[in-house]
């Protein structure tokens, strides 16, 4: 229709209008009513708009655009396709709720003046619905930096402290050897014909070599943005550091448009017809998976242990992408929409429910100022609202029934379960192998999930501070709501939500799962066959609820409601206080003892002799000793070599001018 | 589609397990006390404790929540959709698309997750002790037991419990190398799901070998008696689970009546021979250290990936 909108012009005014509210905020830097009371809801009013019209572009034609800006041989080009779109749902629903908490975060300027917080915050935003939108190489590069370093800003906000600074560098020092592996495998995927456009590139027939070469650069540059091992140090520094809605904000989001990057690559581009590939991916997705999961069981920062988290969700996204990889080679396409749609899933839940735990680490620092486990404690008395919404995102971090994350474990669980058949005796054995660690991955996160719960909230406040923290305000209040909303949405309606992300598996796959599902009702999730496997979440939960209230209102009936309170039994024992409860090295001390080999501790044991006994633990990361100090090291030493080279005496430079020079017109003769 | 017949089968079954549950927890019991030479407690016990824990006043800790309160009821309503959607006695089962056998294995962990939550509620140290083990248990056992669904699903193409059932239990005589595996995993897994002898030992408030009793200490009146029928409804659950995967004969398939009829004697002598196997395993063994724990839960494991990869390698073509 000529004269009406599309759908990718409203994307692009939103870009805009995001810009817009960025640039706005400069013109009061300093003051927090007018920014964070106008300016941050309008940004989330914004990104509801980009999530609705990215819904509704959903199943629809991909749309193209060609802006003016860009090199003079090569404009912008823009696409919105039904894979962008899934992701522009994502990016449009959280960071409206991310945005309204904001609101109420920003408060008081620490660190960076909040206007300008207010500019990185929106083209942040801006930039990562570019990386969406961008159908040529060129345009991707541009917006993918421009979100790498608003969110360096961001993650910098307090620059105060050498800490964060130095988390800020690391940050923006892997997100740059991402940024050249991507950019040297756009340049493989050109194949030497000089067409940057994405178009130019699903036309070529590249080998399989230069093929595997792109898909692994790609593999590497993705990863360094997503968080995959060993490139994933940076998450557990920059997410304690950046203010609470940033970490939100890039855990949430940030991280899938590395896996949108990652899939639009390996499937849109490459066309995904190599089954190795996938291996790589299920291996490297595993050992993510794993590691990062028995990380975070053992952190007692609480933004850290969620960091971690992160890490260990991005692997299990992997998997599934490993998974799709192998079977969309083997030209299973029915197991590979299954698997996709449960990466695609993943993406959506972890999104939800991650952003909502970050949020209430928000409130949790705004409230006692502590970030450590060891000090906090029973807040669910005094912060009742964060409480039970974060209840909310942790059931849904651990994967359990009936909220978001055991949708996308479901249906990955699904897929493996499926799996044989496969052409190849060798990977037949290794997917029960990967299946079982899956398992052991989602058990290990509800130990991880009750440790940041039971110790964040529940028990006796281990500081006496802790009695003057107070609830969220509103505006964090609605934030947290949306996303626990959009958590319980998403577990309970997995039939509609599939849906409608359908189209994005449709057009990598060619085939997807609505059909299958079209035959059952709303409520029921039956990808293959109700007699093979079915799960109904909102039938799940209404005769849980109605059991729970049943027999609440039939014991509140027969029997008498006295209630007395006196002080806890705990065997008697009289000394009650709150340092006898586990901290959090205590919780964990179960994993570090079973899963010993895998951390590299420092401990301090008390002796009997000691007057001021006391214990500690350390954990520290192998792969900074095996992999980044030595590498470090080497840089280090390099650099000396090449500082002898700079005396600092200027007779010296002349004479290495003229070496040049004579070498030159040795050299280059006519 | 859902029959009439199949509604009155559903609310049957789950009267049924409310019912034998504790039934089910005083004969393990008395068991135990014949094999201990000791006098048996009254088979009827669990029921005259849950009469007088209802009636008792609730005693409650200064520092417990709304969650510590809740938490009994949703464990509760937990372990009644567990035994809902598990074929005891027939197959026809309205509710069972709800949750196929991985939806099953979450059930158990949202109810875990809730006791271990509610254990840390009052922030004694005995509590936070409780709910660290028992997601230590936790952790170890719930792959052990996908690893074990996971193979009788391969074996049955379906992870639906309905059909798991009906195709093990209409099949011909093959003996399939993978059900040992898997059901030696199995008992492994439900002693220490259950919170029996060899990783917990239910009779005892002896602080540190204790994890269940550990969780409840703070637990008093009605809330207790929830979480003790709760406790013993996990018991029968998994009871169920185990006749319906291992020894499938004679649940009745369809919404036949007799056959349902004729189910429940069977049920009911599966079960009793099941509970005095329990206590015999209870008797010979004695508690192992926590620590010895992970080793046991481990071996279930390892078992249950043996397992599975005997099914995929070697029986793929059966």
């Amino acid at each position: 229709m000529p004269g009406s909108l599309l759908s990718i012009d409203v994307l692009l005014i939103a870009a805009c209008a995001w810009l817009a509210i960025g640039f706005l905020g400069l013109v009061a830097p300093r003051d927090t009513r007018f920014i964070s009371k106008l300016l941050f809801p309008l940004g989330a009013a914004v990104g509801l708009a980009v999530g609705l019209v990215a819904l509704d572009a959903l199943g629809g034609q991909a749309q193209t655009a060609v802006l003016v800006i860009g090199l003079p041989d090569l404009p912008f080009h823009l696409r919105l396709d039904n894979l962008s779109a899934v992701f522009a749902v994502l990016l449009g629903f959280v960071p409206a709720g991310i945005s309204i908490f904001a609101a109420g975060y920003f408060r008081e300027g620490e660190g960076t003046a909040p206007g300008v917080l207010c500019l990185e915050y929106h083209v942040f935003l801006a930039s990562m619905l570019m990386v969406l939108l961008a159908d040529d190489a060129y345009a991707f590069m541009v917006a993918w930096e421009c979100m790498a370093l608003s969110s360096y800003f961001l993650v910098t906000t307090n620059h105060h402290h050498a800490e964060i600074r130095r988390a800020g560098f690391l940050y923006l020092l892997i997100a740059h050897v991402g940024a050249i592996a991507i950019l040297l495998s756009f340049g493989v995927m050109t194949g030497g014909a000089g067409d940057y456009s994405f178009a130019g590139m699903r036309a070529q027939e590249l080998s399989p070599f230069w093929a595997s070469a792109a898909f692994l650069l790609a593999l590497v540059g993705f990863g360094a943005k997503a968080g995959l091992v060993p490139l994933h140090v940076w998450l557990p520094e920059a997410h304690p550091a950046a203010p609470s809605p940033v970490s939100a904000m890039m855990s949430g989001v940030m991280l899938k448009t590395a896996i949108y990057g990652l899939l639009r690559v390996s499937f849109d581009l490459l066309h995904a017809t190599i089954w190795w590939w996938g291996v790589v991916a299920l291996a490297v997705g595993l050992v993510t998976a794993l590691f990062g999961v028995l990380y975070s069981t053992v952190q007692s920062d609480m933004k850290r242990l969620l960091a971690y988290s992160s890490i260990e969700n991005i692997g299990l996204i992997a998997v599934g992408i490993g998974l799709t990889l192998i079977f969309h080679a083997y030209r299973m396409e029915a197991l590979a929409a299954l698997a996709m749609t449960a990466v695609l899933y993943h993406c959506l839940a972890h999104s939800a429910f991650k952003s909502l735990l970050f949020l209430c680490t928000g409130s949790v620092l705004h409230a006692t100022r502590e970030r450590s486990l060891g000090k906090l404690g029973g807040l669910i008395h005094r912060m009742p609202w964060v409480a039970w919404l974060a209840l909310a995102g942790v059931i849904a971090s651990a994967g359990l029934p009936p909220l978001s994350g055991f949708v996308s474990e479901w249906l990955l669980l699904q897929s493996f379960l499926f799996s044989p058949g496969l052409p190849h005796p060798w990977l037949n054995m290794v997917v029960p192998v990967a299946a079982a660690l899956v398992a052991l991955v989602a058990a290990l996160a509800g130990f991880a999930m009750v440790k940041f719960y039971g110790i964040i909230f529940l028990g006796q406040m281990r500081e006496p501070g802790l009695k003057d923290a107070h609830d969220a305000g509103t505006w964090e209040k609605v934030g947290l709501v949306w996303l626990a909303l959009i958590t319980l949405l998403l577990g309970i309606l997995p039939s509609t939500v599939i849906m409608r992300i359908d189209a994005a598996t449709r057009q990598l796959l060619g085939t997807g799962l609505a059909d299958k599902l079209q035959e059952q009702g709303w409520w029921m999730l039956a990808p293959i066959s109700p007699e093979r496997a079915s799960y109904e979440p909102l039938i799940f939960l209404v005769t849980i609820a109605a059991t729970v209230l049943f027999g609440r209102w039939l014991v509140r009936h027969l029997y008498h409601g006295r209630v007395r309170r006196p002080s806890a039994w705990d065997c008697g024992y009289s000394f009650q206080g709150p340092r006898a409860q586990a901290p959090a090295e205590g919780f964990s001390q179960p994993i570090r003892r079973i899963f010993e080999p895998m951390f590299r501790m420092q401990r301090h044991f008390p002796t009997a002799r000691d007057t001021q006994p006391y214990y500690s633990v350390k954990v520290e990361d192998h792969f900074w000793h095996w992999l980044y100090l030595p590498l470090a090291k080497a840089a280090g030493r390099v650099s000396t070599l090449i500082v002898t080279l700079q005396g600092g005496r200027i007779a010296v430079y002349l004479m290495y001018s003229f070496i040049t020079l004579l070498v030159l017109l040795l050299v280059a003769r006519p | 589609m859902i029959s009439i017949s199949g509604l009155l089968g559903q609310a049957f079954a789950i009267a049924l397990a409310l019912v034998l549950a504790p039934l089910l927890s005083g004969w393990v019991g008395q068991c135990r006390a014949w094999f201990q030479s000791r006098t048996a407690p009254p088979l009827l016990l669990p029921y005259y404790q849950l009469q007088k824990l209802f009636h008792k006043d609730v005693v409650l800790a200064h520092g417990a929540s709304s969650l510590f309160r809740s938490a009994p009821f949703v464990v509760f309503g937990c372990m009644v959709l567990a035994c809902a959607i598990i074929p005891s006695l027939s197959t026809d089962l309205p509710l069972a698309p709800a949750a196929d056998a991985l939806a099953l294995v979450g059930v158990f962990g949202l109810a875990r997750i809730f006791i271990s939550l509610a254990a840390m509620d009052v922030g004694t140290s005995f509590g936070s002790l409780g709910g660290r083990r028992e997601m230590l248990v936790g952790f170890l056992a719930e792959p052990a037991l996908l690893m074990v669904i996971f193979t009788l699903a391969m074996i049955a193409q379906s992870t639906s419990l309905p059909t798991i059932v009906e195709t093990l239990a209409h099949r011909e005589l093959v003996i399939y190398p993978s059900l040992a595996f898997a059901g030696i995993a199995f008992t492994f897994v439900s002693f220490a799901e259950n919170a029996r002898v060899p990783v917990d030992n239910p009779a005892t408030h002896l602080e540190l070998t204790m994890i269940h009793e550990a969780m409840i200490l703070e637990y008093s009146g009605r809330h207790l008696a929830l979480i003790e029928w709760a406790a013993s409804l996990k018991l029968y659950a998994y009871s169920c689970l185990g006749l319906a995967l291992f020894f499938p004969w004679g649940i009745a398939a369809g919404d036949n009546f007799l056959a349902l009829v004729a189910a429940i004697p069977l049920l009911l002598l599966k079960l009793a021979i099941g509970g005095a196997f329990l206590a015999g395993i209870e008797t010979v063994n004695a508690k192992m250290r926590i620590f010895r724990a992970p080793e046991f839960l481990g071996t279930a494991f390892m078992l249950a990936v043996l397992g599975l990869l005997v099914r995929m390698l070697l029986e793929a073509r059966v």
